[in-house]
């Protein structure tokens, strides 16, 4: 029992350490060293957003007027970025390192996890930066309840990376996954409840809205964020579900592709 | 020891499933120099990625109780926008060692003067195939796993990984595939024949060599005897070299 452990925390030592080695590489081949550098992790999704929220300010998208638009943009499109950039990016993290696969040390899954938390932790301080300077200029209230909005937003990473996970093992699984993957992130998008709130819909469409388990993330994220000011419909049980078996299958599939890479 | 029991490899092709190792069993001991021998595409390199572990056997078992180097000289792992001391600094990380100690030798080695800290994407060929050679070295293994064909460089650079790998390093084991008699008959204390997929074992390093010999005279022979229609030009020069 003792080895075992031994063994065990040797091998999570040695993934914590491929994993940072990755991640570092992937920093560097992707934002080099010119200009801002690293610090486009944050800007890309900050630009993305920024976009969004002119956008919809200028259309005047939100319905209900006791919103903050900006604030609803920053939400909703921080939330989209959280799980759509995960998923495409880890969509090619295999082809594009499994020269890598060489090294004893580096296994399929460390490409993903290296990917997968570039992505999350780049939504994530996007999201802060953004809401700390919007806040402070006076565009965007402080969050109602803090430890919803960061609960919200736990779950969304979650269901960012175990989605990335799956989709970035199923295509070193087949190619087609990755084909597959871009319009249906396109698709889901706009039902992705980004720009809109689930109470906005006619009731009888809302049911088939919340089957999307991130509907419920940003629902919870905006209770969080607006507080009794809006109306929201979310189950954090029925996500979490959702979640666990996107994780769950996630690495039942890696195990799986590791054992098909060819190089 | 390097112990690989049983080994299978299929292919997935556009023609079906191709067996490219058809039943592979061998033990390398510490310290044991073990050459393979096989024509082009007998297989050698895909034996090379089950044993870096790169791709996993479709049946079989590799045990290994010592460290295995990754295909020495093996560039693929770099990205062009990686300068050679970044490749460095990420491989010493994957291995968790410190790679400032080793810079040194790494720019000694590979001559590479100002373009060590330059983007790997403005090398030529060769100065590629040093950084990876001298990477190779910069990590200790106890057994290293050698692409012959990958190791091409001019003489200078030969002399120089000859004496890294075969004089510095004698004490160490490794596995040598090559489709040549040359580097066996020089560095190896063992040998096996790799042929249609299965691995035939010789009792010493002089019966492995003849029987390869004979085996690539056959098969010119055979080719020589194909009806003039079919005969490419070329095939009687290699009857002729054989013959030398």
């Amino acid at each position: 029992m003792r080895t075992e452990l031994k063994a065990f925390l040797g091998s999570l030592a040695q993934q914590r350490r491929v994993v940072w080695a990755l991640i570092l590489r992937e920093l560097i081949t992707r934002f080099g060293r010119d200009n801002l550098g690293v610090l486009w992790v944050v800007g890309e999704p900050m630009l993305f957003t920024l976009g969004v929220a002119t956008f919809w300010t200028a259309t005047g998208l939100t319905h209900s007027v006791n919103i903050p638009i900006v604030a609803f943009a920053v939400t909703g499109y921080s939330s989209v970025l959280m799980w759509r950039n995960a998923a495409s990016h880890c969509s090619s993290a295999v082809e594009a390192n499994k020269n890598l696969l060489h090294h004893r040390g580096v296994k399929v899954l460390d490409t993903i996890i290296a990917r997968m938390a570039l992505e999350v932790c780049g939504a994530t301080c996007s999201f802060i930066v953004l809401s700390l300077f919007f806040i402070y200029i006076g565009w965007m209230p402080v969050p109602d309840d803090l430890l919803l909005v960061i609960a919200g937003w736990l779950m969304l990473a979650w269901f960012g990376a175990s989605l990335a996970l799956l989709v970035g093992a199923a295509v070193a699984f087949s190619q087609v996954v990755e084909r597959l993957w871009w319009p249906t992130a396109y698709l889901l998008f706009p039902a992705s409840g980004a720009a809109f709130m689930v109470d906005w819909l006619p009731s009888k469409l809302r049911p088939y809205v919340l089957y999307l388990p991130m509907v419920h993330g940003i629902e919870m994220l905006r209770q969080g964020y607006f507080g009794s000011i809006v109306k929201t419909h979310y189950d954090i049980g029925y996500m979490a579900t959702c979640c666990l078996i996107l994780s769950l299958s996630g690495f039942f599939v890696v195990r799986e592709a590791s054992r098909r890479v060819e190089l | 020891m390097l112990i690989v029991e049983h080994l299978v490899k299929d292919y997935d092709t556009r023609q079906g499933r191709r067996r490219v190792l058809k039943d592979v069993s061998f033990e390398l001991k510490p310290g044991q120099h073990l050459g393979i021998l096989g024509r082009n595409g007998a297989g050698k390199s895909t034996l090379i990625r089950l044993l870096s572990g790169a791709e996993r056997p479709t049946s079989g078992r590799i045990q290994r109780r010592m460290r295995i180097s990754w295909p020495l000289a093996f560039g693929g792992a770099f990205h062009p926008h990686l300068t050679g001391l970044d490749n460095l600094k990420f491989i010493c990380r994957i291995y968790g060692i410190d790679y400032k100690p080793l810079i040194p030798f790494v720019e000694d080695f590979t001559e590479l003067g100002v373009y060590f800290r330059e983007p790997v994407q403005h090398y030529s060929y060769g100065m590629m195939t040093r950084l990876a050679f001298a990477l190779s070295m910069a990590i200790e293994f106890d057994c290293f796993l050698i692409d012959e064909a990958m190791v091409a460089g001019d003489i200078r650079f030969h002399e120089r990984c000859y004496y890294e790998l075969f004089v510095k390093r004698k004490d160490r084991a490794f596995v040598l595939v090559t489709h040549d008699h040359g580097p066996i008959s020089a560095e190896c204390d063992s040998v096996c024949v790799l042929n249609e997929g299965q691995l035939q074992p010789f009792k010493d390093v002089e019966a492995g060599l003849t029987w390869y010999s004979s085996m690539m005279l056959e098969n010119a022979l055979t080719y020589e005897a194909q009806p003039l229609g079919t005969l490419k030009p070329g095939a009687l020069s290699i009857r002729d070299r054989v013959h030398e």
